[in-house]
């Protein structure tokens, strides 16, 4: 028996080809019992009320905040500790960041969590604290962000935006897809029409996030701050403990 | 492999019996302890997976005999803490604040314990501590200048429902208008040199006269004829060198102009009831309090 084993083993040691093929079958098994359960086992991501797509406006600012590389000293993950859930508010959910691509969770913080920073200050103190972090804390090492209240947006090309989130996944309906132009600018314009897009994106915040007539990245970005860990309402919703 | 031992001649060492162009493979087994501890880790990783939360199966995956789960563990951490100051927090969290005696336990854990609050939450707009940001908008707390009252009522109330917020109808609210607007910018330039007076300043005195009148017809109704400012309506008093944005001729051309709309978020949903009243008591005892 053992002999007959290790004469036909033989065959995959002397074939380059057939040892890399099985060495490839015999690693991805790990991988297999590892990712594979989490697509399809329903306690992966819970089902929470309230969480929802981004509107065009705050992942317009989502993208800004890619692009400056905010999550290289920002986390968006508050962990079930204690210190932590103390200091930011109730520790984050899988569900939380389902809509993220990619996540931004991060595991370095020179700067604090922000995962959920939305509604702990004023408009106000963002844009003061993008101009001059240390106008507001001095302590502060973050760099200056003044130059995103010049950048005017447009807009131009939100439709594709959400259409290229659509196809990775996020549930994003025709209806937001057709009216990405309109709720891109009216969420930054609180004198607008605005029922249509807190009605499509339930909780979002309308208001000229930067005090400026024209639509920038700043308005954008505090937007999408301005949102961050407040859609679930932990008042009503008890995490199930088991998960 | 060859049934018999294959004596290497060169080490005399056991062969493995595989030859590659003449090359034959020395066997060296692997020390009888590496062996042990790599069969040891094995079978203490299998044990691990039972014990933990681990292994997948069709709905959900396998929860450990031991029970064990990360957010039971925070949950029973968080009150096991809270456990340790139920007595005083509760205390603290029902008592009426005018009348809380400062030698209460509850009233010294309520600083205590205000201050870690107030780091935490407040300190990001009002400053380590609580100067605020000058010429700013976000208010010296150290003063006795205060725009919506310095009483333990008053501050609790500001603290649980903010100013000027969307997200608490009882929020303190209040609105200047942006007089840009209603007046031009030389009765503008007129009021500023009138407020400028007042507020003990270098002023140029025939403006400064004009802009009394404009004073009196468009700015008395909030901030008092004498410019003392309103607390029902957050207005601040004008006749004193404090300034929440600056209180220079720019500065205060500026404010009369496009207006201020300072907001403060409501805390009432964030913080805990104990906590409300702990900074409360924090903020009150930092030397403004009335």
């Amino acid at each position: 028996m053992k002999q007959g084993f290790l004469q036909r083993h033989q065959v995959l040691e002397r074939s380059p080809t057939l040892l890399f093929v099985f060495s490839l079958l015999t690693v991805s098994v790990g991988g297999i019992v590892e990712i594979a359960p989490l697509f399809y086992i329903e306690n992966t991501i819970e089902e929470v009320e309230g969480v929802r797509p981004y509107s065009p406006l705050e992942l317009t600012g989502r993208d800004v905040y890619i692009r400056e590389g905010c999550y290289v000293c920002h986390s968006q993950m508050i962990r079930p500790l204690r210190d932590e859930v103390e200091r930011y508010g109730h520790y984050s959910l899988a569900a939380e960041s389902k809509y993220d691509h990619p996540h931004q969770w991060g595991s370095k913080r020179t700067g604090p969590d922000l995962a959920r920073v939305g509604g702990r200050y004023s408009d106000a103190w963002h844009v003061d604290h993008f101009m001059d972090p240390q106008s507001v804390v001095p302590e502060s090492v973050m760099p200056r962000y003044a130059f995103l209240a010049d950048a005017v947006i447009d807009g131009e090309r939100i439709e594709d935006l959400l259409r290229t989130h659509r196809f990775v996944g996020v549930p994003y309906t025709d209806e937001m897809i057709a009216q990405a132009s309109a709720d891109f600018r009216v969420q930054a314009d609180p004198d607008g029409d605005w029922d249509g897009l807190v009605e499509r994106y339930p909780g979002a915040v309308v208001s000229n996030f930067d005090g400026q007539p024209e639509l920038t990245e700043m308005d954008a970005l505090i937007a999408y701050l301005q949102m961050l860990g407040t859609l679930v309402d932990f008042s009503t919703f008890t995490p199930d403990p088991t998960r | 492999m060859a049934d018999k031992k294959d004596i290497d001649e060169v080490t005399g060492t056991d062969t493995t019996g595989h030859e590659w162009d003449g090359i034959k493979e020395l066997n060296n087994p692997l020390p009888r302890w590496w062996l042990w501890t790599f069969y040891g880790t094995v079978a203490w990783g299998l044990a691990y997976t039972i014990a933990y939360p681990a292994w997948p199966l069709i709905n959900s995956a396998t929860q450990g005999v031991l029970g064990h789960s990360t957010r039971a563990e925070v949950a029973q951490e968080i009150a096991e803490v809270n456990a340790r100051n139920a007595e005083v927090s509760e205390r603290l969290a029902a008592a009426d604040l005018s009348t809380l005696s400062p030698d209460d336990p509850a009233h010294r854990f309520g600083v205590a314990g205000g201050a870690s609050v107030f780091l935490a939450n407040c300190s990001q707009c009002h400053g380590q501590g609580a100067a605020g940001v000058q010429a700013a908008g976000y208010p010296n707390l150290l003063d006795d200048a205060w725009l919506w009252g310095g009483t333990l009522e008053d501050i609790e109330f500001t603290v649980r429902h903010g100013i000027r917020n969307d997200t608490d109808p009882d929020a303190r609210w209040s609105e200047m208008p942006a007089f840009g607007d209603i007046l031009s910018d030389e009765e503008i330039a007129q009021t500023v040199e009138h407020v400028l007076a007042i507020s003990g300043q270098e002023h140029d005195a025939a403006m400064a006269q004009q802009g009394m009148v404009w004073f009196e017809e468009q700015c008395s109704a909030c901030h008092g004829l004498n410019g003392e400012g309103d607390r029902s309506l957050g207005a601040p008093t004008l006749n004193d060198a404090i300034w929440l944005y600056g209180g220079d001729r720019e500065t205060l051309i500026e404010t009369v102009t496009y207006s201020r709309f300072g907001v403060m978020p409501a805390w009432g949903e964030r913080l805990e009831e104990f906590e409300i009243k702990a900074v409360t008591l924090y903020l009150h005892q930092l030397g403004g309090g009335e």
